[in-house]
């Protein structure tokens, strides 16, 4: 396995000891510690725009539309010009709102997504929060999000976003377990939880979705449904609910403070694909096939980071697809498919793929 | 423009105000034979009503009460109409009731016997202030609680009473019900709607699954719907009273604005009434091409109602499969007609125009598309696991229910009522068409969506039929320039979008209509909206709401 040349951790070193022969080393920490902060919100924002018109021209294209068509080319400056539009607008407070609350909702919903967004393993070498406890630590800081759903509902001191954040708090809690479950499933076959050391696994030994087969694949289906779930996307998006409870919990948000929730919303879906890409596809490894070895060369000059994008938007095409045809489910058979259905099967195959594990079945390339 | 056809239009625009109108008194020439569609209604004594009205009920079948007209009769009085019909033995019944006080105006109630006068005889209250005795819940429907005075009255003084009110209007939580003693005195009881631990959540007036300005106010229990109560009237444009200031051929302009998804059959049906009853033969090719719109616009209406439900169940793709059919239907509309929804048509003794040429062509290839619409539309939503677990078995009106509440049309006929008025009593070209009357009994969501689907089949079932067949001759029976209906009281109605649409017409022999009333084909469906969702979760409403399938300024008017 070659990927040397975009082995990102030679560059990072570097930068390091260059700048350690000018200052001393706990400035030189800090002043890259401000560097890749702004890289990621830089990131995060150019990301949520790009998802903003996948989303809409995808949306379009499955509902036999063009999308956006009239700014800019091919409508490439709608999403710029919104968000114009909704960084001028007026943040509109209720009088009778819990002030506080009602503030802080939007920007723990927005801080929750940007720490796991700064889990992700762009590259070898290049993710930001690495350490041992990776995956745990990813699922605990997205739980944040869902107190500040909670919060906005009762801040708000409305009845429509009240029964919506009640809907997330159920709704979120429960698909968490799920997700938790097929995540320690692939854990069990890595045997790490660092999440580097996980793509680490699957550049040398194969995509883990290949190496785990059948409980892999199992988990990566219940994954994909739990993600969505998670996201607050359709079919799961009864929080918002838009025919029944006009926006759910952020109907009384406006300007800015309501553009947090939409970019949330839209990287916590990029955030859900990117981490599905990185357990069962591989994060940023290449497509190895055993015994072709002059396409594997090939494949290693593809740039880790390509590869992680790549695999990152195709799943989120799984995503939008399964967004954009299903009906809304209603809130007793959300909790139903749930604790009825996902959570047995996530742990039945949790239990399966230490079978595999233990008795050594999985393939190995 | 050269000056000649300016001349020319000129004259044309003056010619029918030159023919003196003196000349032809409308009235002056009845022919001998009654009107096909005029009513008698029997008067009855307040005394023996109540009795009387449960005989028929009873004994004489009368399952539906088709429609309570309030009138203001000036020196005779007030009172009502009351239309009923034995949707098993076809048969019709007409019941007059009349007050002479016109201080404090009381009747009895018949919503003990059918379940649809509760909301008709509060629209009676609100219109002509005559109060029902025995009714539980004497509040304004349409205006404002705080509104002074009783518009429909031919002596109210409306915009002297109410000035333009800059306050919010407050719903009263509380209503009132009247009873008379045995002493003959009345006894006011106060009813409560809603009380202060309901945990109330306004539907509305501005809510994406109303489908247009529409009130509720419901009452929660979780997410469980312990109670629904209506408010309506916020687009209500006071059409019936206008009408009465108009000429014949002004009040059809209005028809198109009530149920704009029925606007062809709505105008059908006052065309209708008028011609028969001002005895104006229409010829077959007007007849056919009637049927043809009807239909087209009954398949437009039904695949409105398919999007629309898809929408608020969140299934938004679906949702514009069904706007890019109803696209084609438009467009062949707007060929011919010049309009898309506000389509103005029909007209006194005929059309407006005549086919556009390309008009069959465009129908042939239309349908084949749009049988394959449907078969998408199966793929897509009607078929889905979610959908299917989201309609089954939710928001079911048994037959009895939907006998008592009026709930006609598909909605209706989900739940094993036939009451298809293009079978019961034929009208147009329906009699030389062969088609089936969809019904259903399971009387739940699924029942009326699948209804609905199926009446698309139907329809282009007949406009098969019809679209080679349209016979030659006018488009459009000259009229009198000033059409003047004798005087008597018509009734006639057509089997619109979302059920039966009727027309009460009463002429004093004028040029204007004296009262002229709508069997509106939304307003029974959200009286019933209150039975359908009770104990049923939030989100189910609006799949109920969904498949009743309304429209708003048809409630309204």
């Amino acid at each position: 396995m070659n990927s040397n040349i975009f082995d990102l951790t030679t560059w990072t070193t570097a930068i390091h000891d260059w700048l350690t022969e000018f200052i001393p080393e706990w400035s030189a920490i800090l002043l890259e510690s401000i560097v890749v902060a702004l890289i990621i919100i830089t990131l995060y924002a150019v990301f949520a725009i790009a998802l903003i018109y996948m989303e809409r021209k995808v949306c379009a294209f499955f509902q036999c539309r063009i999308g956006p068509n009239r700014v800019g080319k091919w409508g490439l400056l709608q999403v710029f010009g919104d968000v114009f539009k909704m960084l001028t607008k007026e943040i509109i407070r209720m009088r009778k709102s819990d002030r506080f609350l009602h503030d802080l909702a939007p920007y723990l919903v927005v801080t929750a997504s940007m720490l796991t967004f700064a889990c992700l393993p762009w590259n070898k070498g290049g993710q930001v929060l690495d350490f041992n406890v990776g995956v745990f630590f990813f699922i605990a800081v997205s739980g944040i999000g869902v107190v500040g759903i909670l919060m906005a509902g009762l801040g708000s001191n409305s009845k429509y976003p009240m029964i919506g954040s009640m809907r997330a708090g159920a709704q979120l809690i429960s698909y968490e377990i799920s997700i938790g479950i097929t995540m320690l499933t692939m854990v069990t076959l890595c045997g790490t939880m660092q999440i580097s050391e996980i793509v680490q696994q699957q550049a040398d030994q194969g995509w883990n979705i290949v190496r785990g087969h059948i409980p892999a694949l199992i988990a990566f289906l219940i994954f994909l449904i739990a993600g969505n779930a998670e996201c607050n996307r359709g079919p799961f998006d009864l929080p918002e609910g838009e025919s029944e409870l006009t926006a759910g919990y952020h109907t009384e948000y406006s300007g800015m403070h309501f553009g947090y929730y939409y970019l949330a919303e839209y990287l916590n879906l990029f955030i859900c694909a990117a981490m599905a890409s990185t357990i069962f596809l591989g994060g940023w490894a290449p497509l190895h096939i055993a015994g072709l070895d002059g396409f594997n060369e090939v494949m290693n000059y593809i740039p880790g980071v390509v590869w992680f994008v790549g695999k990152t938007f195709f799943i989120l095409v799984l995503l939008l697809w399964e967004r954009w045809t299903f009906p809304r489910l209603r809130i007793d058979h959300i909790l139903s498919l749930e604790w009825k259905y996902l959570m047995p099967i996530s742990l039945l195959n949790l239990l399966l793929m230490a079978l595999v594990v233990t008795l050594g079945l999985g393939i190995n390339v | 423009m050269s000056e000649l056809e300016e001349k020319k239009i000129q004259a044309q625009q003056s010619a029918p105000a030159a023919t003196p109108a003196a000349t032809c008194p409308a009235a002056a020439a009845v022919p001998a034979a009654p009107a096909e569609n005029e009513i008698h209604p029997r008067m009855v004594t307040i005394d023996e009503f109540h009795t009387e009205m449960e005989r028929l009920k009873n004994e004489e079948k009368m399952d539906m009460l088709e429609l309570i007209t309030g009138e203001d009769w000036q020196e005779e009085g007030l009172g009502c109409i009351y239309n009923l019909w034995s949707t098993d033995t076809g048969k019709r019944e007409y019941i007059k009731l009349v007050t002479t006080d016109r201080e404090n105006p009381f009747l009895p109630t018949v919503s003990d016997l059918w379940e649809i006068a509760n909301i008709y005889e509060r629209e009676v209250f609100d219109f002509y202030g005559i109060k029902f005795l025995g009714h539980p819940d004497m509040r304004r429907v349409f205006l404002r609680e705080d509104w002074e005075g009783y518009p429909m009255r031919k002596d109210d003084e409306t915009e002297q009473n109410n000035p333009l009110r800059m306050t919010n209007e407050v719903l009263a939580d509380t209503t009132t019900q009247y009873d008379r003693m045995p002493d003959g005195s009345i006894k006011e009881t106060t009813n409560v709607v809603f009380t202060p631990e309901d945990y109330m959540v306004n539907i509305g007036p501005q809510h994406p699954s109303t489908h247009g300005v529409l009130h509720f106010r419901v009452a929660l229990e979780g997410e469980r719907i312990k109670k629904i109560d209506p408010k309506l009237g916020y687009i209500h444009r006071g059409i019936e009273k206008l009408n009465e200031a108009y000429t014949y051929p002004q009040t059809l302009a209005l028809t198109d604005r009530m149920d704009y998804l029925g606007a062809t059959q709505s105008r059908h049906a006052l065309c209708m009434t008028i011609e028969k009853a001002a005895r104006i033969e229409v010829s077959d090719r007007v007849q056919v091409i009637r049927t043809i719109m009807d239909e087209l616009q009954r398949i437009d209406s039904h695949i409105l109602f398919f999007s629309c439900l898809c929408q608020d169940m969140g299934a938004t793709s679906a949702f514009l499969y069904g706007f890019r059919d109803r696209e084609m239907i438009l467009d062949i509309f707007e060929e011919t007609c010049g309009g898309r929804l506000i389509i103005n048509y029909n007209m006194i003794g005929g059309v407006s125009h005549d086919l556009h040429p390309n008009f069959q062509k465009r129908v042939k290839e239309f349908i084949p598309k749009m049988r394959q619409g449907i078969k998408e539309y199966y793929d897509i939503f009607i078929n889905n696991v979610i959908a299917r677990n989201r309609l089954i078995g939710v928001g079911v009106l048994t037959n009895e229910q939907v006998r008592n509440m009026g709930v006609t049309g598909p909605s209706g006929r989900a739940s094993g009522w036939h009451n298809d008025i293009r079978k019961r009593q034929s009208y147009a070209a329906y009699d030389k068409v062969e088609f089936n009357e969809v019904v259903r009994t399971e009387g739940d969501s699924y029942a009326r969506l699948l209804n609905r689907i199926d009446e698309m089949e139907e329809s282009l079932h007949i406009i098969e039929q019809l679209i080679d067949n349209i016979p030659e001759g006018t488009f459009q029976t000259k009229t009198k320039p000033i059409i003047k209906v004798p005087t008597g009281t018509y009734y006639s109605c057509v089997e619109g979008s979302r059920g039966e649409f009727g027309v009460f017409l009463e002429s004093k022999g004028d040029k204007s209509p004296y009262r002229l009333h709508y069997r509106s084909t939304g307003l029974p469906l959200v009286n019933a909206m209150d039975v359908a969702c009770r104990n049923e979760l939030i989100a189910d409403m609006m799949a109920i709401n969904g498949t009743l399938d309304y429209v708003v300024p048809d409630i309204d008017r």
